[in-house]
């Protein structure tokens, strides 16, 4: 008879995705676990790669400020401002004071925005439902102040190269009574549709610290809560630098660095805000810097809206090789309809040179490499998404972990997709 | 701005004598190096003081295959109207050169608060080669990863050079600017093989804006002067 083996234990791999809920989009994740701790992990990315800096390759410059949109599809405007900065440095061109601030005060709602995505998002993957539907009803109210300034409530297309597109409308869109909503119905969703725009984002900002009241009643000390998010993923600020972190993943390791104060860009010089940091590098610091970030951005906000009332202007620079002429003009001057036409056809040339712009985006540095070569095109577009390095850094955050835990980490890196892949 | 960027530019200069600065915009630093000596000058510029450079922000593969050259002649037109746009591939300039890829790298020290550009061209076109530098930032990996992708750049010493965007057992490297836009295969399901396959693609390159680089008084300084009806 033979002696009884000892049966061997092995590591065993697992396939984490790319159609998981909690994978934020597709991510497949390969780990491999030793009962269910994680002893690798290995992203495999690209599933949404869609070669976004190619295709700007063949562009006229001005087409691709959309594409921007759809990089970090829930922070779109920040995206855009990092592109559309980049060209203005080679460019050599300024945009009015005014402009500068409207683009301050839409990367506010971009991060307000965002963090609400973020927050509801994450709070669905520890098993917290009731956020994700609070923080959805807020967004909603951003979404059509975005769809008001744009006329789409995502793929905004705002910013341009001298200014934004046009200024702050003065009225916002109302709702119609239809078969399934009654007279009465679209009377109530319109009270608040009454004034202006500036006039609704001012009455969103009265209500906005509430609902982070709210937020945070359901999960700052809830103790689930806690036991998900406290100690997992800790990353000490020397590895934080060493692996590239920004935004909130690098303040939560306890790194004070804010783009928006150390090498400020449109009008942040003058914005009175704090920035917060993290202490321990965990899931639930990042949580504490992301919801306190929620709060300054509306400050922020509020300020950018004072300033905006009291300062009408021009919101594009006066620079024909860069702006489209006004359509009244472009109908009766033929000069203007030669700038139409060249402008929208051939588009303009962008002196030759290579710049580096970096914008405070909601999850971290995003940064725009643009080299020109002269031309009407882009010669070589690169964006740094902050998300690229953090998810780089996933296998380290989560080897030793619970299984359960790549999915806390995974939700407070804040990933998304679109500008990992790009 | 630009005093601090010309003290950090004195400093460099002190402490790393084989970097060779090159023009940049107004508050941007930005030099070039050799291969060689890459490895040693990214360990000074992360260690010493007054540098700093703690972060490797950005890493970014370029080629310069087509660089300045254009889509379209503006400079005469014939009876029968300007000449249209050229397809690219149509003249291609000599490939053999050391300069067509180059990796850019974007540095940024938090503690002071300051940003640098390296260039490193690679010395050989037909298989370029650098030294990795994950040894000395960590955030490199995916960047390094990513540059071999997309463009054939092949890291030195780095632990684990996988493809990252693209699909499993892609071939070629598509930011190359002798790859195809479009592409060279595309997949579609196959109701006979019951799978998903390769095919060749089916649809024809184009272009809809050529790329057009003046030379004329709007865009040349030098020109700038002369403007004016001619005579």
């Amino acid at each position: 008879m033979s002696t009884p083996s000892i049966p061997e234990i092995r590591n065993y791999t697992m396939n984490f995705g790319p159609q998981h809920p909690a994978a934020h989009g597709v991510l497949r994740l390969v780990l491999e676990l030793d009962g269910e701790v994680i002893q690798k992990a290995d992203p495999h990315i690209g599933l949404l790669h869609r070669a976004t800096e190619k295709l700007a390759e063949s562009k006229p410059f001005n087409q691709s400020i959309g594409y921007m949109d759809r990089l970090d599809y829930v922070s779109m405007m920040c995206n855009e401002h990092a592109y559309v900065r980049a060209i203005e440095q080679l460019l050599g061109v300024s945009p009015p004071t005014r402009a500068l601030y409207i683009r301050t005060l839409f990367d506010e709602i971009t991060r307000i925005l965002n963090h609400l995505m973020w927050l509801g998002a994450h709070g669905l993957d520890i098993g917290a439902m009731t956020v994700f539907l609070l923080c959805f009803k807020q967004r909603e109210e951003l979404m059509d102040v975005y769809e008001a300034v744009s006329g789409t409530r995502m793929h905004a297309t705002y910013y341009r190269p001298g200014g934004v597109y046009r200024d702050l409308p003065d009225s916002m869109p109302k709702y119609q009574a239809s078969r399934w909503r009654s007279e009465k119905e679209a009377a109530r969703l319109n009270e608040a549709r009454a004034g202006s725009m500036l006039d609704f984002i001012e009455a969103f900002t009265a209500r906005f610290p509430a609902a982070v009241d709210d937020f945070e009643t359901l999960l700052t000390d809830n103790r689930i809560w806690k036991q998900r998010t406290v100690n997992i993923g800790v990353v000490s600020p020397e590895r934080a630098l060493q692996l590239g972190f920004s935004g909130p993943m690098l303040r939560g390791s306890g790194i004070a660095w804010d783009l928006r104060k150390k090498q400020p860009y449109a009008a942040y010089e003058q914005m009175r805000f704090d920035v917060p940091v993290g202490v321990n590098g965990d899931c639930y610091d990042r949580y504490l810097v992301r919801v306190e970030e929620m709060r300054q951005a509306n400050q922020i906000v509020r300020q950018c809206i004072d300033w905006l009332r009291a300062h009408p202007g021009a919101v594009m620079v006066d620079d024909r090789k860069v702006r489209p002429p006004s359509r009244g003009h472009m109908k009766d001057d033929m000069e203007s309809l030669i700038h139409h036409f060249k402008i929208f056809t051939e588009g303009y040339e962008v002196p030759e040179g290579e710049t580096y712009a970096a914008v405070e985006a909601p999850k971290g540095e995003f940064g725009v490499y643009l080299v020109s070569d002269g031309a009407n095109k882009p010669y070589r577009l690169k964006c740094r998404a902050p998300g690229f390095a953090h998810l780089a850094a996933l296998e380290e955050m989560t080897r030793g972990h619970m299984l359960a835990d790549v999915v806390a980490v995974i939700g407070s890196q804040d990933i998304v997709f679109g500008e990992i892949d790009r | 701005m630009s005093e601090r960027t010309e003290a950090l530019a004195a400093t460099v200069t002190a402490q790393l004598p084989a970097l060779a600065r090159v023009p940049s915009l107004a508050g941007e630093l930005s030099y070039v190096l050799t291969p060689e000596t890459l490895l040693e000058a990214c360990r000074t510029l992360r260690d010493a003081p007054g540098l700093k450079f703690e972060m490797l922000i950005d890493l970014a593969g370029i080629d310069y295959l087509q660089y300045g050259i254009d889509d379209w002649q503006t400079k005469s037109a014939t009876r029968s109207g300007f000449s249209r746009a050229r397809l690219r591939g149509a003249a291609q300039p000599d490939t053999s050169g050391a300069d067509r890829f180059a990796v850019v790298y974007h540095l940024l020290s938090v503690s002071l608060n300051q940003r640098l550009r390296l260039k490193v061209h690679c010395a050989d076109s037909e298989e370029p080669v650098l030294d990795s530098v994950v040894g000395i930032w960590a955030s490199a990996n995916w960047f390094e990863r990513e540059a071999f992708d997309l463009f054939g750049i092949l890291f030195r010493g780095h632990p684990d050079l996988r493809r990252i965007l693209t699909d499993y057992g892609f071939i070629g490297h598509p930011f190359r600017k002798d790859f195809p836009l479009i592409g060279n295969v595309e997949v579609r399901y196959d109701e006979e093989k019951q799978r998903v396959i390769y095919q060749p693609v089916s649809i024809t390159p184009r272009v809809l804006v050529p790329k057009v680089i003046r030379h004329d008084h709007r865009y040349d300084p030098a020109l700038k002067d002369n403007a004016g009806p001619r005579a």
